[in-house]
């Protein structure tokens, strides 16, 4: 369907260059904004380029899960407005926003980053449930890392509002100083292969065409604690460990504007 | 005796009142609201005599017979193709108006054009329920390979090409890249150098942002004059 795109792509991937003039692995600028909104108890923005994204985080006090009554819980939405892309639709979630939603939710909590028994109150009654919404304004590609980054970056921005545990009320106009206990940071980046080139923060037409895609997220002692692969062709053994090594290095870059 | 509210060539919003008086007339994008004449977009206003008309800064396209149009087939259909004319309505190219070689009944015709490709096609007709019909014949009208395809404001179009082509033939002439400009805003560049290539989007995109601002040809031949061996790329 895109055919001529990914001809003209690979003609200039062979020469080390892309569409918009960028070597393979250089990222757009990265720009991440934290407290944007003052009624959610975290919030960020983050542009990579003319994409940009925000993300919020509201805390609920829930009765834990009866499997784990000592636990708290955690959950990550994405939602793709419809001003952001020609191609996202009003309605239900789509494919696309389950899995990036899904990607960033593994990230987080596989890192271990949050120890969800902190998020106890009391044994088997009480306990917070911290939901992280994340929000497109515009996608010019790249969604992957920047929906991740903007879901990190509201999360380590987030305190508790203030609770009284005799009553169960929760105030969330006051809010406490009490930071999210967040112990890592679980910063992901995506490799996209096309033909034999590995290239890093695709544009949205280069989104478009795409072979295959690694998304790997790594914390800051550079272990690797989520991978998720796309795309309709295979990854050989190198590949997949040139494309962790990319992304070593640029989660290095992207952790320093958090 | 009615009086101008505005000066001429000012940028005004939607709502503004422009003049007051019967003795002016609306004209386009503009409209009568009891004795004054408000703007309905925004733009530049243009006060030719009585008559007041908005040359707008924004605002969708709107297919109009006679415009040469660059879009992608989005659909194929039994005798012919569908193809999006970047704005609310799709349009459709007939078999009979896209070649003039004898085509079978019940042919593929993704042999000839197939979905996600891009044309250089007129407008033959709008219809009042704006149906649109195409025509591929004519001169320059054809299937674009290769290349790539810029978008851009539909209404800055005219800016892009110029008085008789003249600001097209400089970008043109100054890169070194085939150039076409559709009037629904989609243009489509294809040049051999890289570094080249990309001087004529950076242009492009210059000239849709200032479009507005007297003295564009001489700024941008400026641009093109500083940058004449082209964007310096990273890699």
């Amino acid at each position: 369907m895109y055919e001529d795109l990914k001809n003209e792509m690979l003609k200039l991937l062979s020469k080390n260059l892309r569409l918009d003039g960028r070597a393979p692995t250089d990222y757009r600028e990265v720009t991440v904004e934290k407290g944007i909104s003052k009624n959610a108890e975290g919030s960020a923005r983050v542009k990579i380029g003319d994409t940009e994204v925000i993300s919020g985080v509201k805390m609920e006090v829930i009765k834990p899960y009866s499997d784990s009554p000592e636990d708290g819980s955690m959950m990550i939405n994405v939602e793709l407005t419809s001003l952001s892309s020609p191609e996202f639709e009003l309605g239900p979630p789509s494919i696309y926003a389950v899995e990036l939603a899904r990607i960033t939710d593994r990230g987080i909590r596989e890192s271990k980053s949050i120890d969800t028994k902190k998020l106890c109150i009391k044994k088997g009654e009480a306990a917070w449930m911290i939901v992280v919404d994340v929000c497109t304004l515009n996608d010019a590609g790249n969604m992957f890392d920047a929906v991740a980054l903007a879901a990190l970056a509201a999360m380590q921005d987030a305190v508790f509002p203030a609770y009284d545990a005799e009553t169960g009320a929760l105030d969330y106009k006051n809010k406490t100083t009490e930071k999210l206990p967040i112990s890592k940071s679980p910063v992901t980046v995506t490799v996209f292969k096309y033909g034999d080139h590995l290239l890093l923060d695709p544009t949205s037409d280069e989104g478009k065409v795409y072979d295959a895609r690694l998304t790997i997220t790594v914390l800051e002692n550079d272990n690797i604690c989520s991978l998720q692969k796309g795309g309709d062709s295979a990854i050989t053994v190198e590949e997949t460990l040139k494309m962790i090594e990319l992304a070593k290095q640029r989660t290095k870059e992207l952790r320093s504007k958090l | 005796m009615g009086e101008i509210k505005v000066k001429n060539r000012e940028v005004v919003v939607p709502g503004e009142t422009l003049a007051t008086g019967m003795d002016f007339l609306p004209s386009f994008g503009t409209y009568r609201d009891g004795e004054g004449i408000i703007a309905s977009r925004l733009g530049l206003v243009n006060v030719e005599g009585k008559v007041i008309k908005l040359v707008p800064l924004s605002g969708a396209y709107h297919p109009k017979a006679g415009d040469t149009i660059i879009g992608p087939v989005t659909d194929i259909l039994m005798t012919g193709w569908r193809v999006d004319t970047n704005s609310a309505y799709s349009a459709v190219l007939n078999l009979k108006d896209a070649s003039s070689e004898f085509i079978a009944r019940g042919a593929d015709l993704r042999k000839y054009f197939t979905i996600g490709e891009y044309m250089m096609v007129k407008i033959t007709q709008v219809t009042s329920q704006n149906l649109v019909d195409l025509t591929m014949k004519g001169p320059g009208l054809r299937k674009l390979t290769g290349g790539r395809i810029l978008n851009v404001n539909a209404n800055k179009v005219p800016r892009i090409i110029g008085k008789q082509g003249s600001m097209v033939s400089m970008i043109k002439q100054y890169t070194n890249c085939r150039v076409l400009v559709g009037q629904n805003g989609v243009v489509w560049i294809s040049g051999e150098e890289p570094e080249k290539e990309l001087l004529a989007v950076e242009t492009i995109k210059k000239i849709e942002r200032e479009a507005h601002i007297p003295g564009l040809t001489d700024a941008i031949k400026a641009y093109l004059e500083a940058n004449k061996d082209g964007i310096k790329l990273s890699a």
